[in-house]
């Protein structure tokens, strides 16, 4: 064996894959083998409901009847298209924004609205979902993706772990960690980038020099590619063929799609960025090319979008009654702390009820 | 069995791991290497790769994917090489490990034991010497555990592994060869939440854990007087009633740790005297710890961490307090 002072040569390239134009044209030799019309259409219906859902949530919200909520408008396709994707043995950990993909893998949304309203009891879905729960600290949910990929490894379930993170997100070292320990590991962990372009009012040009946000799997040794976020249907091919490949070690995929609202209902985009920017990514509406492709293929019309509006304005309205007859227990802040009732708990607890703190503020 | 602390907790994890084949050890050089300190000596010969892991340098890698693993059902007992260190890692144990539970009401507990050496006196670098007991138990939803004899950190360690909770086991440098004692071969638990008696008296009550147990036995022994020393063991949730029960036995209380004076876990106990039995007090309880700011390099640990002649004066000082 010849002794060579080289490092290693490594040289990367970051794929980019599109399927469906704004026109609603499909490249049909990229067209997944397994996708039929009425799987798009599924895929349509679903993202008509998250926008539905995200605009009765904000409008709650404008009514005080949800704390601060952070809208998914625009990256339905993201969201729809890798949910769909996921075989019903995998596991989904979101980060916030991420409404989009619990709908699709059919969570009752009467479980957002309530954790939209504040309570923890719409964090409290059964195990059965494979859905954890919303978490809030920024990429501090990469980390739990790896170690519960590596479980399914040892465990042997054949389940992959798909994690989401936002562009931002990429710039915290638990990306990284996360990424690093999963290429270790070999983990079965599929990364969705959901790369909105906007962290707060810091836009994607400022968050990192790196031109694309896969390529920073690469330094991790994970393949990374980058799709149109707003291509449901490059969405969906990308993420089954991950889910398929991470059997055999972690996948990362950028969906390069937009954040067409705020970043939360406490946040004035305004402020930060141009009319003409958000004009612009209209023109790429995630919903808008399915509906035309639909349309042309003579699948959709008018009289079928207003009875799915129907259909779907009732089904949320149902949800949204259910979280709002919801009678929160405070009791239940005590009694899930650890698996037992410490006595310093207990004693806090027996305070507050003798004292009367919650009288008349939990009917 | 003849054991030091590292030996009863190597048999404490051999021994669970025999039992429960979802508990995974994993850390930095805990595998071929069996850890800077030896605990896991061994232990990757006997169950494999797979269930000792020598993971990438990254400590929030490491108790974030462990808090992940145990949200899928395993039980994880990663290694922080040492406490200084698990600050790189303090969120996934604040904002995830302590609160999983809650916010899941219950659906995804988090069942891991952190092991992380703490605490100085044995000349070593800059970080490598914290007591950070008190940060872990101020959030709640942490048990948090700190034995100071090898018979208490095996039993602890499997009782540990037993609970459907997240335990921050802190083990004192110090103490690790400190000292042998006969233990049981076979498993056997020590309660979560309770705390020891190591020595019975009427005149006085010593609370104290971790490094400063064994200084303050010896002192009560040298000085001949009657004291309860309650070693905590569990610092949180925190054994309240033995803590007041002996106080009101005695009415003279000193609280003795090695973490640093203000907000530290003295505090916590003298609130909690001062609540609820002040008035059977003989005298105002005392703190002995050490100095309110970072431990420093070792050339001045002998100048900072709380030696006997320092706990001896404040057991002169309280009993010279008339009632």
């Amino acid at each position: 064996m010849a002794i060579s002072l080289m490092a290693d040569a490594f040289e990367g390239k970051i794929e980019y894959l599109q399927i469906m134009d704004e026109k609603g044209n499909a490249d049909q030799s990229l067209m997944p083998k397994d996708l039929s019309d009425s799987r798009i259409l599924d895929m349509y219906k679903y993202m008509v409901l998250a926008r539905a859902a995200d605009a009765k949530t904000l409008s709650l919200q404008r009514q005080g009847r949800a704390a601060t909520y952070a809208p998914l408008v625009g990256e339905e396709a993201t969201q729809i298209g890798s949910a769909l994707a996921m075989r019903q043995k995998d596991i989904f950990v979101p980060n916030f924004r991420q409404h989009g993909v619990y709908l699709a893998r059919g969570t009752p949304p009467e479980a957002l609205f309530l954790y939209w309203r504040g309570y923890e009891e719409g964090s409290s879905l059964p195990r059965e979902f494979g859905a954890l729960p919303i978490i809030v600290p920024v990429s501090t949910q990469m980390p739990h993706g790896a170690g519960m990929a590596m479980a399914q490894k040892y465990l042997k379930t054949g389940a992959a772990v798909v994690v989401y993170v936002g562009d931002g997100g990429t710039s915290e070292g638990d990306f990284y960690e996360a990424l690093n320990f999963a290429g270790v590991w070999k983990a079965p962990l599929v990364t969705i980038i959901e790369n909105n372009q906007w962290a707060i009012s810091v836009p994607r040009r400022d968050q990192t020099a790196a031109k694309t946000l896969a390529q920073k799997a690469m330094a991790a040794g994970v393949p990374g590619m980058q799709v149109d976020g707003n291509d449901v249907l490059a969405v969906y091919k990308a993420t089954k063929d991950a889910i398929e490949s991470s059997a055999y070690g972690p996948q990362v995929i950028e969906c390069v799609t937009y954040r067409m609202s705020m970043h939360t209902t406490a946040d004035d985009p305004t402020k930060y960025r141009s009319d003409a920017e958000v004009e612009a990514w209209k023109k790429k509406d995630p919903i808008l090319r399915v509906r035309l492709y639909l349309e042309k293929k003579g699948l959709w019309d008018d009289a079928k979008q207003k009875a799915l509006e129907e259909e779907q304005s009732k089904f949320i309205d149902d949800a949204v009654d259910k979280a709002e007859k919801f009678v929160p227990d405070p009791k239940s802040m005590f009694s899930n702390v650890y698996s037992y009732m410490p006595q310093v708990l207990q004693h806090e607890l027996d305070d507050a009820l003798k004292a009367g703190f919650w009288q008349g503020d939990s009917k | 069995m003849k054991a030091n602390m590292v030996t009863a907790i190597n048999n404490a994890l051999e021994l669970s791991m025999k039992e429960n084949d979802r508990i995974v050890l994993l850390g930095e050089d805990i595998g071929k290497d069996g850890g800077v300190f030896r605990v896991t000596e061994g232990l990757q010969a006997k169950f494999g790769e797979s269930r000792v892991m020598d993971t990438p340098l990254a400590e929030s890698g490491i108790l974030g994917a462990s808090i992940g693993m145990a949200l899928a059902g395993m039980h994880p007992v990663p290694e922080v090489q040492f406490a200084g260190f698990m600050f790189l890692g303090f969120s996934q144990l604040i904002n995830h490990a302590s609160r999983y539970r809650s916010r899941t009401r219950s659906i995804y507990p988090v069942p891991m034991v952190v092991r992380t050496p703490v605490s100085g006196g044995v000349r070593t670098l800059e970080h490598h010497s914290d007591s950070p007991e008190a940060y872990y138990s101020h959030i709640g939803g942490l048990i948090v555990v700190e034995p100071s004899t090898p018979y208490d950190a095996k039993g602890l360690m499997i009782k540990a592994l037993r609970m459907n909770d997240p335990v921050v086991f802190l083990e004192p440098t110090k103490l690790y060869r400190l000292f042998k004692e006969d233990i049981p071969d076979d498993m056997y638990e020590v309660p979560i939440g309770k705390a020891k008696l190591l020595s019975e008296g009427s005149d006085l009550s010593i609370i104290t854990y971790g490094t400063m147990a064994p200084l303050v036995k010896d002192v009560v022994a040298k000085k001949k007087v009657s004291a309860d020393v309650l070693d905590l063991r569990t610092i949180n949730p925190l054994d309240e009633e033995a803590i007041l029960a002996s106080a009101r036995k005695t009415g003279r209380v000193i609280i003795v740790h090695e973490a640093s004076m203000s907000f530290g876990v003295g505090a916590e106990i003298a609130a909690r005297i001062a609540e609820n039995a002040i008035f059977e007090l003989k005298a105002p309880v005392m703190r002995v710890a050490s100095p309110s700011f970072p431990y420093p390099m070792p050339g001045y640990e002998k100048y900072y961490i709380p030696n006997e002649l320092k706990v001896s004066q404040a057991i002169d000082h309280i009993m010279a307090v008339q009632d």
